[in-house]
C-alpha cells in the first residue's frame, strides 16, 4: 500500500514488501494488538480466532502445493491428521515435550506427503485430485486399524507446558498458536517470492518451459508436497493439543473440501487470499449456526435436517457465486483497489 | 567465416528420431560452431522443431550422439541441458503466464541461484542479496531489449510481439553458452521482424555466443545469418553460405516442388 508519487529508489525497496515506516507502524502494532488481544476480547472470540489462525496454517500449505504449484490436492485434513497423531503419540505414549512433538509432526506429515504427492510426478489435474482423495482415505482407513492411534477413539493429548506453566486454555493456546501462525505466514510468504517459488509457479503456469529453464520438476513438485504438508501436519499438531483429543471425526474429506473452497473464495496463488478465504468460509460457518435454529423455527415443516444442511448449501452456493463473478478471488478485489489507492487521485 | 578454422559449440552426429510410423529425423549431422548465426530452414514439417526438441532433451533420438562440452546430450533430462548452458525459445510463446515479465526473466536465473527453500522463507541477508544480485543481471537484458516498459506487467495479457520478446528475453537471461531460437518472428509485422533481427544482431554481438534461428521468412535469414542448414522429411539435404542455398537444386525443388 503506496501512496501515488512514491517510487522505488532500488532493487532492494522494489522487493520489499515493508516499504515505508508507515507499514512498520502499522504491523508492529497489529502484532502487538494481536498478542494483547486475550486480554480484552471475549472466550468465544478468542476460540474462533485460534480455529482461525490453524486454518490459515493448513491453507498456507495448500496454498503452496495448489495454488503456486499447481497440483491439486485433496489430502490436507489427512495430513493435519497425520500431524495431529504423530504429536499425541509422541506426547502420550513416548513422553515427547510438545515442543519437540510439534516439528517432528510437522515433519511425519511432510514425509508421508512426499509419498502422497509421488503421483504428481506422472499424472496432471483432475487426476492427482483424485488420488489425492485415494490418499485422503488411505489415511483415515490406517489411523482407524491401527493400535497405537487408538482406532477409533482416538487419543487425549495433554496441552503443552512450558517451566511448570500449563497452556491448557484457550486464551493461553492462543500465544502459542499465534506465534506459529505469523512465523508461518513470514516463511510462506518470502519462500514463494524467492526462486523456489518461482519455481513453482514455472510448474504451474508451463512445465515445459519450466524444465527448459532448468527446473527440476520431480524435485520441486515434491517439495511442494513436502512443504505443504509440513504445514498441515503444524496445523494438526497444534490443534491436538488445543482441543486435547483427536479422532478420525475431525478430520474428514469435507474439510479437504472446504480448503480447497477457501482458496477458491480467497484467491489461488495469494498469500493475503488464505486470509480471506479462511475469514469468509468461518464466519459463513458462523452465520450458519446462529441462523438455522432460527430457520428452524421459522418453517417448522422443514424438520430440522434441513436446517443441518444449511451450511453444505452457503459453502456450495459461495463457491458457485465467486466461480462466476470473481474466478480470481478476494485478493484480486484487493489487488484492485491496492492499485487504483496507488494511482489516487488520477485515473490511470 | 572460415570454413577451416572453427571451434565447433555443440556436435550432432546422425541423429535420428521416429513417432511410431513417421520418421522425423532421419540420420541428421550438423556442427553448430562457436561465433555464428546458424539457420535451420526447411518446410513444414520438416522436423526443425524436432531437432531442436533433441538438442534440449525434450526428445531422445534412437540413434545418433549431440556431442556438447565433450558431454553427449541424447539421454539427459531438459533441466540438466539446461543447467550446462542451452536455453531456447519455443514457436508458441510457452510463458510463464500468471507472473509479471519480470518474473518471468527471473525465473530463468533459477540455474544461476543457489540458495535453497529453507533461506528462501528466511529471505534474509545472502538470499536477498543474490535476488537483488541477479535482478541486476536482468535489467541488463531488459534495457538490451527495451522492454523497460512492460517489466511489471502480467505476461498473459501483453500483445503477441511483446510476449515473444519476453520468451526471448528470458532464454537471454539464462546466460546461455547457445542460444536456440524456434522462429522468433513468425506471425510479426515488417516494424517487428526488423526490431527482433537488430535485437538477434545485438545478441550477437554483445554475447559472442552461437545463436541458432528456425525461421521461414527468408529475406532474414539471408541478411543475418552466416551459415544455413536446410531439412526436408527429416533428412538434411543442405548445408552452406546463404549464397549457396540460394541456388541449390535440391532446396528448391524441396521448397517450389518438381517441374
Amino acid at each position: 500500500m503506496r501512496p501515488c508519487g512514491v517510487f522505488d529508489k532500488s532493487y532492494g525497496l522494489d522487493i520489499a514488501i515493508i516499504r515505508t515506516w508507515q507499514h512498520w507502524v502499522i504491523l508492529i502494532s497489529a502484532l502487538i494488538l494481536l498478542f494483547l488481544f486475550p486480554l480484552f476480547g471475549s472466550y468465544y472470540i478468542i476460540s474462533f480466532m485460534n480455529y482461525l489462525a490453524i486454518s490459515v496454517i493448513v491453507g498456507l500449505g495448500l496454498q503452496i502445493v495448489s495454488g503456486y504449484c499447481g497440483q491439486i490436492s485433496f489430502g490436507q485434513a489427512a495430513f493435519m491428521a497425520i500431524g495431529a497423531y504423530t504429536s499425541a503419540v509422541l506426547t502420550i505414549k513416548f513422553g515427547v515435550s510438545f515442543w519437540i512433538a510439534l516439528p517432528l509432526s510437522g515433519i511425519m506429515a511432510g514425509l508421508v506427503g512426499i509419498i502422497g504427492g509421488a503421483p504428481s510426478l506422472r499424472i496432471k489435474g483432475m487426476y492427482l485430485a483424485m488420488a489425492t482423495i485415494a490418499i485422503h482415505f488411505v489415511v483415515i482407513w490406517l489411523i482407524l486399524h491401527m493400535e497405537i492411534t487408538g482406532s477409533f477413539k482416538g487419543l487425549f493429548p495433554p496441552p503443552p507446558s512450558l517451566g511448570g506453566f500449563e497452556f491448557d486454555t484457550d486464551e493461553r493456546m492462543f500465544y502459542i498458536i499465534m506465534t506459529v501462525m505469523v512465523i508461518m505466514t513470514y516463511a510462506a510468504r518470502n519462500l514463494v517470492r524467492s526462486k523456489v517459488g518461482r519455481a513453482f509457479v514455472a510448474i504451474r503456469d508451463n512445465d515445459l518451459a519450466g524444465e527448459v529453464m532448468g527446473v527440476n520438476l520431480y524435485y520441486y513438485k515434491l517439495l511442494a508436497f513436502f512443504v505443504s504438508c509440513f504445514y498441515a501436519g503444524i496445523a494438526g499438531s497444534l490443534w491436538g493439543h488445543l482441543i486435547t483429543v483427536v479422532n478420525s471425526e475431525q478430520f474428514t474429506l469435507m474439510h479437504a473440501l472446504e480448503y480447497i473452497g477457501m482458496l477458491i473464495i480467497g484467491g489461488m496463488g495469494s498469500i493475503p487470499g488464505v486470509f480471506f478465504g479462511v475469514l469468509f468460509i468461518r464466519i459463513l460457518n458462523e452465520l450458519v449456526m446462529f441462523t438455522s435454529p432460527l430457520l428452524a423455527k421459522a418453517v417448522p415443516w422443514l424438520g430440522s435436517s434441513p436446517a443441518a444442511a444449511l451450511g453444505l448449501v452457503a459453502f456450495g452456493l459461495a463457491l458457485i457465486i465467486f466461480l462466476i463473478f470473481e474466478p480470481r478471488g478476494l485478493a484480486h478485489r484487493w489487488e484492485i483497489f491496492k492499485a487504483s489507492y496507488r494511482l489516487y487521485p488520477f485515473a490511470y | 567465416m572460415s570454413q577451416d578454422k572453427h571451434n565447433a559449440a555443440i556436435n550432432i552426429e546422425g541423429i535420428s528420431l521416429r513417432f511410431g510410423g513417421v520418421q522425423a529425423l532421419n540420420d541428421v549431422s550438423l556442427e553448430i560452431r562457436e561465433g555464428e548465426i546458424l539457420s535451420i530452414i526447411g518446410p513444414n514439417g520438416a522436423g526443425k522443431t524436432s531437432f531442436f526438441n533433441c538438442i534440449n532433451g525434450f526428445y531422445h533420438p534412437y540413434k545418433g550422439e549431440i556431442l556438447y562440452q565433450g558431454k553427449d546430450l541424447t539421454r539427459l533430462k531438459p533441466h540438466k541441458i539446461a543447467s550446462l548452458g542451452i536455453a531456447r525459445t519455443f514457436q508458441n510463446i510457452e510463458l510463464f503466464s500468471g507472473l509479471s515479465a519480470l518474473d518471468n526473466l527471473m525465473a530463468a536465473r533459477h540455474i544461476h541461484m543457489k540458495r535453497g527453500a529453507l533461506s528462501g522463507c528466511l529471505f534474509f541477508g545472502p538470499t536477498r542479496k543474490e535476488e537483488i544480485a541477479n535482478r541486476e543481471r536482468i535489467e541488463e537484458i531488459i534495457d538490451l531489449l527495451e522492454m523497460e516498459s512492460i517489466r511489471k506487467k502480467v505476461v498473459g495479457s501483453l500483445p503477441y510481439g511483446e510476449r515473444k520478446k519476453v520468451d526471448m528475453a528470458r532464454a537471454l537471461c539464462m546466460d546461455p553458452k547457445v542460444l536456440l531460437l524456434d522462429e522468433p518472428m513468425a506471425g510479426m509485422n515488417v516494424e517487428e521482424k526488423e526490431d527482433m533481427a537488430r535485437f538477434v544482431l545485438d545478441i550477437f554481438e554483445l554475447k559472442k555466443i552461437p545463436i541458432v534461428l528456425i525461421e521461414h521468412d527468408m529475406d532474414v535469414v539471408m541478411d543475418i545469418t552466416h551459415r544455413i542448414a536446410v531439412l526436408d522429411f527429416g533428412t538434411k539435404i543442405a548445408e552452406g553460405l546463404p549464397g549457396e542455398i540460394k541456388n541449390n537444386e535440391r532446396v528448391l525443388k524441396a521448397y517450389l516442388g518438381e517441374e
